[in-house]
């Protein structure tokens, strides 16, 4: 379908959502690390709500050792290990890249210390090409047995504080679900000044051969995302729906439009895509097409008449 | 240029879509053979490259499976497969049958380069390695290309390609586990024996990280070109979530480039081989 095409078929139900302050003109954009250039070949980046490539670092980095993917009963597990090319590879290529379309970019941003998180977050949050930034405090591949900056109530308020001091695109912090309470880290996001709350990223995980008795990644423990993690997902978009204002981008485990749906019962205003275009290289279009068909089906005519707006009547008191 | 600038030059669609299985048979004890309807492709298919394959157990294998040609026929438009069945995927793939059709994503990667002015042609495949190279094997033939290939595998029940690759007229040399004949001093030997009676042009290699240590050394040290279809565990197969990575060298430096983008053919003496 052509962009002119796309506009007239979205002409029947309202897509468009706000994502704390970022307008978005329908709420299906990728996972960072499961969207990048070569995808153009499998798709139209307009179709898109927002464009979101992989993970940042400051300094281009190796990454871990392969094998870095495995797969699981409904999903897989990786351990990338954020390789990258590195800040400046970033702003020279991949920025003015993306501008070619009618998408917003959300940079999303990995690094190893606060100080490192404000100076990236300075130096793209104040380019005019990147319309917003998630702030990836959630990596679990990185050393240190997993430990993320989002693990942490107070480091992730001191984190967000100090990057909206110095920046004001809209902030988007992608939580970590290798917490105890996500509800703490999302209030603490919110108060530091975040704009909306990615959740979540992948859960760490493990997988042993029981053949060679052998770790199946190179880098022994790694992030499960797919299809087996969206019941839990969607339990934390509603717990973190409960406990803060800001809007919730819901990640993990989508893999149609129904999925999606749900998410946005639970509370997402918006959704990342990531492990389904692994399996269907084109399954953002395909969740987005089916996002519509339920929405003419059900009589709905805007996207926000589904969100949050899960029912729980068998319980209501009164 | 530099390995990871190459797919800006082929910039083109890459479709996602079913084809029809017109055979999926066994042809060896661990080996079977899938012919598809290729009439629908969006691009030509070259040796080398690779098609990412839904091979239908959506609960039990996940991920999709990398198959590479294993012979591209352009006169009835189909495209051959012949793969060896291991664990869930391959397994569940056996179980497709003729009139069905199964999702393709391709295809996929950088094929071998095979020069103009070539002559003769040295192929040393190990097991199912012979996959990828027999539709090497092919084009050579078509191109009047004159063909040596070692063949090593397990037993004379793998050695499956061998026939097919005598019939394109090519020199065939087998060596096995069960002779005793596949250790790698047999086959430096026989290598040594091709290229003294031969002007190699080039050559190629799959299946085996021993024998491509023994074809790098070999071939740096006579000057001829290589190139070696590497296998990694992928992840999107279109260049974006760096899963199935491995290093090269280039301009003295190390990079760790993508086997479903940037390969999943190589310049041989680029590629940093793990022991
Ligand atoms: C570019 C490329 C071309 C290939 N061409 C052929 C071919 O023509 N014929 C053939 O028989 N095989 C080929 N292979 C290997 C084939 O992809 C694997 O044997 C297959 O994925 C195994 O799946 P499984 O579920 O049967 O095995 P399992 O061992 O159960 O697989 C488990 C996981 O590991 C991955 N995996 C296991 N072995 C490999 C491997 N060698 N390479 C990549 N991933 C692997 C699987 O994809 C899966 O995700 C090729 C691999 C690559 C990368
Ligand atoms: C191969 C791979 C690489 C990833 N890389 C990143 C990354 O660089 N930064 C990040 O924030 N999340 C990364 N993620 C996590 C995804 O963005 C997403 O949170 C997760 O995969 C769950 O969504 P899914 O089930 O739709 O894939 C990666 C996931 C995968 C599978």
């Amino acid at each position: 379908m052509s962009t002119l095409e796309q506009k007239s078929a979205n002409q029947g139900c309202h897509l468009r959502v706000n994502i704390g302050g970022l307008e978005l003109k329908n709420p299906i954009m990728p996972a960072s690390g499961a969207f990048g250039e070569s995808m153009e070949k499998v798709l139209d980046f307009n179709h898109l709500g927002a464009v979101l490539p992989k993970s940042i670092t400051k300094y281009p980095r190796k990454g871990n050792d392969t094998p870095r993917v495995c797969e699981v009963p409904a999903g897989m597990i990786n351990s990338i290990g954020i390789q990258s090319k590195g800040l400046q590879y970033y702003l020279k290529n991949i920025v003015p890249y993306y501008q070619q379309y009618d998408t917003p970019l959300i940079a999303s941003i990995s690094a190893d210390s606060v100080e490192e998180f404000v100076e990236m977050a300075d130096i793209l949050g104040n380019n005019p090409g990147v319309d917003a930034l998630e702030l990836n405090i959630s990596c679990p591949n990185l050393k240190g047995d997993g430990l993320a900056f989002g693990m942490d109530a107070d480091v992730t308020y001191e984190l967000t504080k100090k990057v909206r001091g110095i920046t004001d695109v809209p902030l988007f912090n992608k939580l970590t679900p290798n917490v105890t309470r996500i509800q703490d880290i999302a209030l603490a996001s919110e108060e530091g000044g975040a704009d909306a709350l990615t959740v979540v990223n992948t859960f760490l995980a493990m997988s042993i051969n029981v053949h060679t008795w052998k770790p199946e990644l190179g880098n022994v423990m790694g992030g499960i995302s797919g299809p087996g993690v969206k019941p839990i997902i969607v339990r934390m978009i509603y717990q973190v729906y409960q406990a803060s204002k800001l809007p919730i981008i819901g990640c993990g485990g989508v893999m149609n439009g129904e999925d999606a749906i749900e998410m946005m019962l639970a509370g997402a205003s918006a959704v990342q895509v990531g492990t389904a275009s692994f399996i269907k290289p084109a399954a953002m279009l395909d969740v987005l097409e089916e996002i519509k068909s339920y929405m003419q089906q059900y009589g709905i005519n805007d996207i926000y008449d589904i969100i949050g707006k899960v029912h729980f009547n068998q319980y209501e008191e009164g | 240029m530099f390995l990871e600038d190459l797919f800006l030059l082929g910039v083109r669609v890459v479709k996602d879509q079913e084809v029809k299985i017109l055979s999926n048979i066994q042809v060896s004890e661990r080996y079977w053979h899938m012919v598809v309807d290729a009439s629908g492709l969006a691009s030509d298919v070259e040796p080398g490259q690779f098609f990412y394959i839904d091979c239908g157990q959506e609960n039990e294998s996940f991920l999709r499976r990398p198959f590479s040609v294993y012979r591209i026929n352009q006169d009835d438009q189909t495209l051959e497969f012949l793969y060896l069945t291991k664990g869930l995927g391959t397994q569940a793939l056996t179980k497709l049958k003729q009139g069905e059709t199964v999702r393709s994503f391709g295809p996929l990667g950088q094929g071998f380069s095979l020069q103009e002015d070539a002559q003769k042609i040295l192929l040393l495949a190990r097991g199912v390695g012979i996959a990828t190279l027999a539709a090497l094997a092919q084009e050579a033939s078509k191109k009047g290309v004159q063909c040596a290939a070692i063949l090593s595998a397990r037993s004379h029940n793998d050695l499956l390609a061998a026939e097919m690759l005598q019939g394109f007229g090519a020199e065939v040399h087998k060596v096995t586990e069960e002779d005793g004949t596949s250790d790698v001093e047999n086959v430096r030997d026989i290598i040594e024996d091709i290229t003294a009676r031969h002007n190699i042009d080039a050559a190629y290699t799959c299946g085996s990280r021993r024998l491509s240590r023994l074809l790098q050394d070999i071939t740096s040290k006579k000057d001829i070109p290589a190139e070696i279809a590497l296998e990694e565990h992928m992840g999107c197969a279109m260049g974006v979530c760096y899963a199935c990575v491995c290093d090269v060298v280039e301009d003295d430096e190390i990079r760790t480039v993508r086997v479903c983008l940037e390969g999943p053919v190589f310049p041989l003496q680029k590629v940093m081989m793990q022991p």
